[in-house]
């Protein structure tokens, strides 16, 4: 242990104090109003109708909101690691745009664009597609915001990874389609998995991106936490925190699906040495 | 700054370049004119669309949104907030990062993930856990009562709960650096004799200065547009409690959308500022690399 710089104590201390206070009393006082709910009322509030379409709405929408951003994401990934082309930089500095802006801003923005009389809202109105106020606005709202994961993930390792491996299969006459899916995806596969499982996570928890274009009628366009805020409005903190509670543990899983990946990926990569 | 000089790319592989997977033009042409597009669609609308509803009646209906003194007061508290908020998190994150960077100890990974922990947890579940702390209801709510401290639905509420959004940003930056860049020039510092304030502030700050800077941007520009951890704690009182992002949603209710929007074109302003800044560090940290 190094002991030779000072000042280990007094940072630990700060940080476990500030972690305290700040993080795990919060958190900590959620769990405690969860539990005081008690089991049965817990499953009643969660089976309720609206409860469970709420939460129905939320994952269907959160998945397919994912499914857009693994193949725009890897796309986005593999033109910036792999080509050079004029606005790159450009491209590169867009990516952080839905990290940067604010999610009420991102909301305001997306419902502007997606009603009937917005720039895309006529045209598709035309052809018959609504977006706005319908589960799909949700989807593209939480796609929005959580489209930097899996370009940020996988970038990195596409570019890391080495030329010789493509060489040797192309020179084995495979074709780019083979190499693509038998070397190259294999390779980046965990990274891949790693920013889906955050972009998930992060659409199953949004709110401020999705309240300004859902609509958020009951039963068809409301999601988890509107319902959440919603409850606490109605100062009905019970069912408030029955559903806080659950977003909270499924927030846990994902946690620990990511590490477990991340486990997994730098054991593949110690056993590749 | 003068343009550098182009130097030509070195060919890392002589044979490589050419048969490397998705180097034929057309597939390139296709990937970037595909991803382009896409982004146009779904990254650069948006935000043109912002400015575009702002000033759809005029220059002169734009300035007058930001007239109104609810208004006003919203910019004024999201400013102080940010004020209290960033000092705080940047003092949390140089401690977290001290600590886990230059020191191991038993549960450090477990401290690592603790600090990334808000990052992981919906805004909205982070307004529900405080409400339970410091709410009428909650766990510390009667002795607040007794001592007549609002916290709920007040400015206290509002900045507590940005404290925890925030928190990892600063810290997120610093200990991947500060692990890469070992302890050896602190070390030497205190064979030389320096105490820890001093090697602080004259050996680790100016090392990492570049990161410490840019989660202070990120830092910033979430406290700013904060959404659904603050309206779950501030009440929503119209001059009172009510920040920029609340502003916008409370303009747009009201039916007010150029308002709204011309409130939103000052939070986006904040975040492309951040985003230059980024773009900026990261040169300049790729050019002390190089000088290195």
């Amino acid at each position: 242990m190094n002991r030779v710089i000072p000042g280990f104590g007094l940072s630990l201390g700060i940080t476990l104090l500030y972690l305290s206070l700040i993080v795990l009393l919060p958190l900590g006082a959620l769990v405690w109003q969860a539990l005081d709910v008690g089991w049965e009322r817990y499953l009643a509030i969660l089976s309720g109708p609206r409860t469970a379409t709420a939460f129905r709405i939320t994952f269907a929408t959160a998945a397919l909101a994912t499914a857009f951003n693994c193949v725009y994401g890897l796309a986005l990934a593999w033109v910036l690691a792999r080509y050079e082309f004029p606005g790159k930089r450009l491209l590169d500095a867009l990516v952080d745009v839905p990290f940067a802006l604010p999610t009420a801003v991102a909301g305001l923005a997306l419902s502007a664009l997606f009603v009937k009389n917005g720039w895309f809202g006529g045209p598709l109105a035309a052809l018959g597609i609504d977006v706005a106020y319908t589960p799909l606005g949700i989807a593209i709202a939480m796609a929005f915001t959580s489209i930097p994961f899996v370009v940020r993930t996988v970038q990195p390792v596409l570019e890391d990874l080495h030329a010789d491996v493509e060489e040797a299969a192309a020179t084995l006459g495979a074709s780019d389609r083979r190499i693509f899916a038998t070397v190259i995806f294999p390779a980046i596969f965990p990274a891949f998995l790693t920013g889906a499982s955050l972009s998930f996570a992060r659409s199953l928890g949004e709110f401020g991106a999705i309240i300004f274009i859902a609509g958020n009628l009951p039963m068809k366009t409301e999601v988890v936490s509107l319902l959440t805020f919603i409850r606490i409005e109605e100062y009905d903190y019970p069912a408030a925190a029955a559903i806080a509670a659950t977003l909270l543990a499924t927030a846990f899983v994902m946690l620990f699906l990511v590490n477990m990946i991340q486990l997994w990926q730098q054991r593949r990569i110690g056993s590749a040495d | 700054m003068a343009a550098p000089p182009t130097i030509p790319r070195p060919r890392k592989d002589g044979l490589g370049a050419r048969v490397r997977v998705g180097s034929g033009a057309a597939t390139r042409r296709v990937l970037i004119g595909a991803v382009l597009l896409v982004t146009a669609l779904i990254l650069v609308a948006p935000l043109a669309a912002i400015f575009a509803e702002a000033l759809k009646h005029g220059w002169g209906a734009y300035a007058a949104s930001f007239a109104a003194p609810d208004t006003q007061y919203a910019i004024w508290l999201t400013l102080i907030t940010a004020l209290v908020v960033v000092p705080i998190n940047i003092g949390f994150g140089i401690a977290a990062a001290w600590c886990i960077a230059k020191f191991s100890f038993p549960g450090r990974n477990l401290l690592v993930a603790l600090v990334e922990l808000p990052f992981s947890i919906s805004p909205i579940i982070a307004g529900v856990a405080y409400l339970f702390v410091y709410g009428a209801q909650g766990l510390l709510g009667p002795t607040l009562e007794a001592w007549d401290i609002k916290i709920m639905f007040a400015v206290p509420g509002i900045m507590l709960a940005s404290l925890f959004v925030t928190a990892p940003f600063v810290a997120r930056e610093l200990i991947p650096l500060m692990i890469a860049q070992g302890s050896e020039e602190e070390e030497a510092a205190v064979t030389l004799g320096a105490g820890g304030w001093r090697i602080l502030r004259l050996v680790t700050l100016p090392n990492v200065r570049f990161a410490l800077l840019y989660g202070a941007a990120l830092c910033n520009a979430r406290v700013m547009g904060e959404f659904g951890a603050v309206s779950i704690v501030s009440g929503n009182i119209r001059g009172q409690t009510n920040t920029l992002p609340l502003q916008i949603e409370l303009l747009y209710q009201d039916n007010n959308a150029v308002a709204a929007f011309a409130v939103a074109t000052l939070l986006t302003a904040v975040a492309l500022v951040t985003l230059v800044a980024k773009a900026i560090i990261e040169r300049l940290d790729r050019a002390r690399e190089a000088a290195h």
